[in-house]
């Protein structure tokens, strides 16, 4: 195939549709939230479960065995996968809306992200079947600890497996969950969601005994005990959630129940994250241009145009700053699409991941700061949401690796270091 | 030429052909030869002989005019950043025929495609160029201060140009110059009357191997149907943002270029009893110029795209493309000289001129078009 920029169908009318959405129900919405941390949008999650059922995905996780979901079975064949470049596209508009709100997008998130990444067909059908459900449905990926965060073989939580019974026993305290409450906790009008719990099987094989398992929302012994006031995306929790001999069914452990001298367990988690790195740079390239747009949308009312196509010396200050941010915004976007694009091809994209999280973080930290910069009492304001967008963006930069995990990834990959060659 | 709706990155077979032919040639000739070059200010002739034989102009042109194929932005783009990989300076003087040819083959009128396409292609390696640039802080391709007026259905042409190509040699040279307002090119031919080629070459802070001059129009005249497009003259801005997209994808080629070279230096350099690049504070630096090489080649290609789909934003979009570009250059080319440290200032290393190369691309445009 040539290289080509045109937009798939799919794509535009995603873009279309989630423009509404966003306009519609996430912006009007966007301060009260805000102003709120906590309490739950209903209508935002009822509606985006009633649409995605009606558009025939269950689920925010791409569809490549069935061509984008929205053809028939004859088209199947043609094309080729978008499932991922779909996705990025509607994370980037939602995020647009809110970037808060767009995380509690029912779906499943990271939680789901880790059973199709790394799980069985048969897990697969188990878990995932949910989110097609009658309600609104979330889980949650429980990774981070207060000792590990971006170092996540420091991970200290415990699974043993009870022979008797068949179980695995798990022991651990786990922190900064991203929708941990709305997955654990029973909310009467949600479905019943789960967390993916990160433990050793065992300690001594490091690496390799780190394995992912699902724990079904109501678990006894599994305790939400916190929920974290925040910097921006207010509208998502952030959980603490303490396990205590808790006991779920030996089949749900993702990867294998044995450890071999293999790192596969923990590479499984990796490779989650080379799915989601790029998703989570369209979700600040949205907060991004929300920002940028809005800038521009203000300088206009006051008079001031963009003299695109001037020399450097000619151009005002904000000229300068406006195009500067329309090169970032835009290369940026490139890079996410190219991405995902290699993620729905099947080509490995580790370094090209990383790279376009990198760039995002930076790139949505810069914009929304010079936003508000340049907007001066305007920005600085709660009256408009530059402040809220500034606050959000930062998000993109920290959490799935932050700006300084990704540049070690993505060092490694351009120099053929392994982690012990480049620490 | 209308593509599929989708995105793709991967250059089709006969792009990787052109591109695998220009990375050979880049490494093995303009690369070996780009230091003597620079310190003796002379390209072999021999050296941009063969870069020429490539075809890579002459594959852009109908076989009606002489050539072998369609002009496309983004072929041209994918070759540029592979042959200014090699060497800037000699990259080019290889394309300095564009100059002249493409602008003729994007605006001219059916007369003078016919007149100048075979002659430019179907030899070898001639010096047709073109006069962009002028001398003034706040150059502006689209507000120049050469002056052209109509007077007795002539042109008459008043200004001075800088950083012209070949000029010395050239046989025709298309000028831009001022018309009420609108940058409007002109064949010139170099024995008119009133045109002066500076007997010194200019001398820059790099492109010491390519013979530039300044050109003084002094009244030149030129016949009315040597205005680029005929009597109503042309649109300028696809020829401004082809530039642009050349001196884009020059960019990426030179800054990928200190980029390999400072990497796989850092990867031999030993300090405290390790290699340099597994210090953090190389390889992050290291992974920054990997990441804004990347950045700025995506943009170059959706703009050189743009430009071949004809889609509106595309002029926007070649400029944005060149802006981001020459500040990703200057970006990356000096983090190439900062982890070469002492030896990046040498000039035994190629890292110092690359860095110097990265500067200019801010003021390049008009010495490159796709």
């Amino acid at each position: 195939m040539p290289i080509e920029f045109e937009s798939p169908k799919p794509i535009v009318q995603t873009q279309f549709v989630l423009k509404t959405v966003a306009e519609e129900m996430m912006r009007p919405k966007s301060r009260y939230f805000d102003e709120h941390e906590h309490e739950i949008p209903w209508d935002y999650m009822e509606f985006m479960h009633t649409a995605s059922k009606a558009l025939g995905a269950g689920s925010l996780t791409p569809k490549n065995e069935g061509g984008n979901g929205h053809e028939g079975a004859e088209q199947k064949e043609k094309r080729p996968p978008i499932g991922y470049q779909v996705l990025a596209s509607q994370i980037e508009m939602l995020s647009w809306g809110d970037a808060g709100m767009y995380l509690i997008t029912p779906g499943g998130g990271l939680g789901a992200a880790a059973v199709q990444a790394a799980g069985t067909p048969e897990q697969r059908a188990k878990f995932l079947a949910r989110f097609a459900g009658e309600k609104p449905t979330v889980a949650a990926m429980c990774m981070t600890e207060a000792g590990a965060g971006s170092d996540t073989s420091a991970i200290r939580a415990r699974a043993v497996l009870d022979e008797k019974t068949n179980e695995w026993v798990i022991n651990g305290e786990k922190i900064f969950v991203t929708s941990g409450d709305k997955a654990f906790t029973n909310y009467e009008k949600l479905g019943k969601g789960f967390i993916v719990v990160w433990a050793s099987i065992d300690p001594s094989a490091g690496r390799a005994g780190m394995r992912a398992f699902v724990v079904e929302s109501g678990t006894p012994g599994v305790q939400v005990s916190k929920l974290e006031h925040k910097l921006g995306i207010r509208v998502s929790d952030t959980a603490s959630i303490s396990l205590v001999d808790a006991r779920v069914p030996f089949e749900n452990i993702l990867g294998s129940p044995t450890v071999e001298k293999s790192t596969t367990g923990f590479k499984g988690a990796m490779a989650t994250f080379d799915a989601t790195r790029p998703l989570v740079a369209a979700s600040g390239i949205g907060v991004a241009r929300a920002a940028l747009e809005f800038l521009k949308e203000k300088l206009a009312e006051n008079g001031v145009q963009i003299r695109y196509g001037l020399p450097r010396q000619k151009l005002t200050s904000i000229e300068r700053d406006v195009i500067d941010m329309e090169i970032m915004l835009k290369s940026a976007w490139l890079m996410t699409i190219k991405a995902v694009w290699m993620a729905d091809n099947k080509k490995p994209n580790a370094l090209e991941s990383s790279m376009s999280k990198v760039k995002a973080g930076d790139v949505g930290t810069k914009i929304t700061q010079k936003v508000v910069e340049i907007l001066g009492p305007l920005g600085y304001s709660r009256e408009f949401l530059a402040e809220k967008w500034f606050r959000d963006a930062k998000i993109t930069d920290i959490y799935e690796g932050t700006g300084q995990i990704n540049r070690l990834v993505v060092a490694r990959q351009i120099l053929g270091y392994s982690g012990s060659e480049l620490r | 030429m209308k593509g599929p709706t989708m995105y793709s990155f991967d250059p089709t077979e006969e792009q990787q052909m052109l591109i695998d032919a220009m990375k050979k040639y880049a490494i093995n000739d303009l690369r070996v030869a780009a230091h003597e070059a620079e310190e003796s200010l002379v390209l072999p002739k021999k050296l941009v002989g063969k870069g020429w034989e490539l075809g890579l102009l002459q594959a852009s042109i109908p076989g009606r005019y002489g050539g072998f194929g369609e002009r496309s932005a983004i072929t041209g783009a994918l070759a540029v950043e592979e042959l200014a990989f090699g060497d800037l300076a000699g990259t080019l003087a290889v394309m300095t025929p564009s100059l002249f040819a493409t602008p003729i083959l994007l605006a001219g009128s059916e007369e003078q495609k016919e007149e100048y396409l075979p002659k430019v292609i179907e030899n070898e390696w001639s010096p047709y160029t073109s006069a962009l640039i002028e001398y003034t802080f706040d150059f502006d391709p689209t507000d120049l201060r050469t002056t052209v007026k109509l007077q007795n259905n002539e042109y008459v042409l008043n200004g001075e140009k800088a950083f012209v190509p070949f000029a010395k040699d050239a046989k025709s040279i298309l000028v831009y110059a001022n018309l009420e307002g609108r940058t409007q090119a002109f064949i010139v031919q170099k024995d008119s009357a009133g045109l002066t080629i500076s007997a010194e070459r200019e001398k820059l802070m790099s492109l010491n191997a390519l013979p530039l001059y300044r050109v003084t129009l002094n009244s030149v005249k030129v016949p009315a149907a040597n205005r680029l497009g005929g009597a109503s003259g042309h649109d300028f801005a696809p020829v401004l943002a082809s530039m642009r997209v050349a001196t884009a994808a020059a960019a990426v080629g030179v800054a990928n270029a200190a980029f390999e070279y400072s990497k796989n230096y850092a990867k031999e350099r030993e300090a405290f009893g390790v290699k340099i690049a597994q210090k953090q504070a190389i390889a992050f630096m290291l992974a920054e110029m990997r990441t804004e090489i990347e950045a700025s080649r995506l943009l170059t290609w959706e703009a050189a795209w743009k430009l071949d789909q004809g889609k509106e934003d595309a002029f926007t979009e070649a400029y944005l493309a060149s802006t981001g570009a020459a500040d990703m250059a200057m970006m990356v080319t000096d983090r190439a000289v900062q982890i070469l440290g002492g030896h990046g200032y040498i000039r035994e290393h190629p890292v110092e001129m690359w860095m110097r190369n990265g500067r200019g691309f801010a003021m390049f445009t008009g010495l490159a078009i796709v």
